[in-house]
């Protein structure tokens, strides 16, 4: 599903992704991690479009297209989902109106008939309440005074209505307390399907207690320097970072 | 360079001609008041670009010689449905006051409202002490000229302890007959007493293009405890100019709230002083442009901290577009013994176009030492981060350019207390902002 090739990406003209080479499959759970500055949140938001990163060198094909040709719109609606690690506060606009709005284009994108507001109504009940999400955040704006947890579980909430084909979850388990992780992966578990992939971008291990991963990747300095298993995982949990940045060296 | 236009000659004229047919004519204290404010102008003429307060607001293109439209153009009343709220109303249609649109069935007692011109002429003795007490000819041409020709306007009182369930709507109409060299003056009399509290609704509107000059001057007067909330809407044609001064005299524990919105106008300059004079007293103002084409705003606020224990605030918002302009200025006094006063405000421009540009100056002259003050103002773009998330959520860039320029300027709604009037104005704010999107799309 997605082939990542050499890619080379820079940020203010500085090196961040040093040749990444990637490969997950349909149906696949693929987690990333590595200290902080590896540049696994740039590998997240490059895969979603964002265009302050300058691609350098390389190639990611999603579904055997050119994923770095697509505009950020036109990957989600081609099934492309990024949940933020530092999602944004938007004054004005209600969380209803994102999600309604949001999941329609991608509706029209599938030739799918877009949803009024009673079937959307139902459809987003039924996902708050998996989310163990009050109906009341709807009606707040997107973000606004959410503490962080909520922020996260916002995501998620979206991730979940809007049924992505490749979910890229970047540190959406940061700053969640243990109830709320589990609340989260949850709903991750329950969207695991044939044809559908995720890349799970942690620092830590301890949200794949809750979500088996298919493989782990680990980055540092802008490659992936090993990947395994979950196990790998395990050991990283054991050992830390630095035996890894040695090997690197 | 050809020499700049001097109206003065003309209005000199003008004043020889008229004066023995303007409202209160024969009213002696009037016809001094009158005869001073030409004078004032006589002698200082239009403000020009050298003079501070107009340092970015040239009004050269008003410096023509301009008349006072001959009579008011008979209109459809059905033309001021998208305008009227459940009020009670006065109608002014080219500078003058419309009876047969106007309505003021079930007006308690206690309660008067009336035009200024029928006010001179059955009780003038009531307008002695008021007319011009706060804002006269020394302010400016502009107001001189508005007290030398005043034709109309509304007196509205209040009496104490009145609580008014429905607000009062002020709508100024211009039919678009009054022709592009017109100028017209209204003048507002206002006077809440001892703890009345009362909304007014004050709509300029413009039926059809047309490049007229009105002139408003607006002072109020609130007792102790009295509480007014001040709605200005503006929706001038692109072509009209407005220039607008309001004082507020506040006694204490009264309450002022203002909310600005202007939505069109050529040149639109409003000014808003409120002089906080007794203890408690808080003034509020807030602001909201959204100008496109080659629209010009230029807003003024200053409030005067006189005594202690006085706040204000003042927020303003604007969105420009094109080659639009706009000008904040916010002058905060506190006067040497108004210890304990808490003065805020923030002004934020949203530029859309290269050409547009905005200007927010904080001027705060504090005197005493135990005083709470903030300001920040801001101007910018669209903030990358907000526009990179809608994208990521399959908004197309046009689509989620529209609704982060939206959102930033409906934000400002949300302060607005009066939901017939907030429900209109965001639904005006769509179809400029959003014309893609139904209201119901963005509150269901």
């Amino acid at each position: 599903m997605l082939t990542i090739r050499n890619l080379k990406v820079q940020v203010d003209g500085k090196p961040i992704l040093n040749g990444i080479d990637l490969d997950v499959q349909a149906g696949e759970v693929h987690a990333i991690m590595g200290p902080n500055g590896s540049g696994k949140s740039t590998l997240a938001q490059v895969l979603a479009g964002r265009e302050q990163f300058a691609v350098t060198e390389g190639s990611v094909s999603y579904d055997g297209q050119d994923l770095l040709a697509l505009a950020p719109e036109e990957r989600a609606r081609q099934g492309v989902f990024l949940g933020f690690q530092y999602p944004v506060e938007i004054p004005g606009v209600s969380n209803v109106y994102l999600l309604k709005a949001g999941l329609n284009a991608l509706r029209v994108a599938r030739g799918e008939p877009e949803l009024d507001a009673i079937d959307f109504l139902e459809k987003v009940r039924a996902t708050l309440a998996i989310m163990d999400m009050p109906e009341s955040f709807l009606y707040r704006n997107v973000n606004e005074g959410f503490s962080g947890g909520e922020k996260k579980r916002n995501e998620v909430l979206q991730l979940a209505l809007f049924e992505p084909r490749l979910a890229i979850l970047d540190e959406t388990d940061s700053g969640l307390d243990i109830d709320a992780l589990k609340v989260v992966a949850n709903a991750v578990n329950r969207l695991r399907a044939p044809d559908r992939a995720f890349v799970l971008v942690t620092h830590y291990q301890r949200l794949l207690d809750y979500i088996t991963p298919d493989r782990v990747h680990v980055l540092a300095g802008g490659r992936i320097v090993k990947s395994g298993d979950r196990d790998l995982a395990l050991e990283l949990e054991r050992r830390g970072y630095d035996w890894l940045k040695e090997e690197a060296a | 360079m050809s020499a700049a236009p001097d109206p003065r000659d003309w209005y000199r004229r003008e004043f020889t001609g008229r004066a023995p047919r303007l409202a209160g004519a024969g009213i002696a204290w009037l016809a001094a008041r009158r005869h001073d404010a030409l004078e004032q102008f006589l002698r200082r003429g239009l403000p020009t670009r050298k003079d501070e307060d107009w340092k970015y607001t040239d009004v050269l293109p008003l410096a023509s010689q301009r008349s006072a439209p001959a009579r008011r153009a008979a209109i459809d009343p059905a033309a001021l449905d998208a305008f009227v709220f459940d009020a009670w109303r006065l109608v002014f249609v080219d500078g003058r006051f419309a009876q047969d649109l106007s309505q003021l069935d079930g007006l308690p007692d206690g309660v008067r409202v009336a035009s200024l011109a029928q006010t001179l002429r059955e009780t003038p003795q009531a307008l002695e002490g008021r007319l011009g007490r706060y804002v006269d000819g020394a302010r400016h041409g502009f107001a001189a000229l508005n007290l030398a020709f005043a034709e109309d306007g509304a007196v509205i009182d209040i009496a104490p302890g009145i609580e008014l369930e429905r607000p009062i709507q002020l709508l100024f109409v211009a039919s678009g007959a009054a022709g592009a060299d017109s100028i017209q003056h209204l003048r507002q009399v206002v006077a809440l007493g001892a703890g009345a509290r009362a909304s007014l609704i004050e709509s300029m509107v413009s039926l059809a293009p047309g490049a007229g000059l009105t002139t408003g001057v607006t002072e109020i007067e609130l007792a102790a405890g009295a509480a007014l909330d001040h709605y200005r809407v503006v929706q001038i044609g692109d072509d009209a100019a407005r220039v607008d001064t309001a004082h507020v005299q506040q006694d204490r524990d009264s309450r002022y709230a203002a909310h600005a919105v202007t939505l069109g106008g050529r040149l639109v300059r409003h000014e808003l002083d409120c002089a906080l004079a007794g203890a408690g007293a808080e003034c509020d103002f807030n602001g909201l442009y959204v100008m496109a084409g080659q629209s010009h705003i230029d807003t003024h606020t200053r409030f005067d901290h006189r005594v202690p224990h006085t706040t204000s605030r003042a927020s303003a918002k604007g969105v420009l577009d094109d080659a639009a302009r706009g000008v904040f200025s916010g002058r905060v006094v506190v006067h040497p013994d108004a210890q304990r006063s808490d003065a805020g405000q923030s002004v934020r421009h949203l530029l859309l176009s290269p050409r547009a540009e905005a200007d927010s100056r904080p001027q705060l002259e504090i005197y005493a030492d135990d005083v709470k003050c903030a300001h920040g103002a801001a101007t910018g773009s669209l903030d990358p981060e907000q526009l990179f998330y809608l994208r990521s959520r399959g908004f197309d860039e046009p689509r989620a350019r529209q609704l982060l320029v939206y959102a930033f300027a409906a934000d400002m709604l949300a302060r607005v207390p009066l939901a017939p009037l907030r429900e209109r104005l965001a639904e005006q704010l769509t179809r400029r902002l959003l014309p893609d999107a139904t209201r119901e799309a963005l509150t269901s």
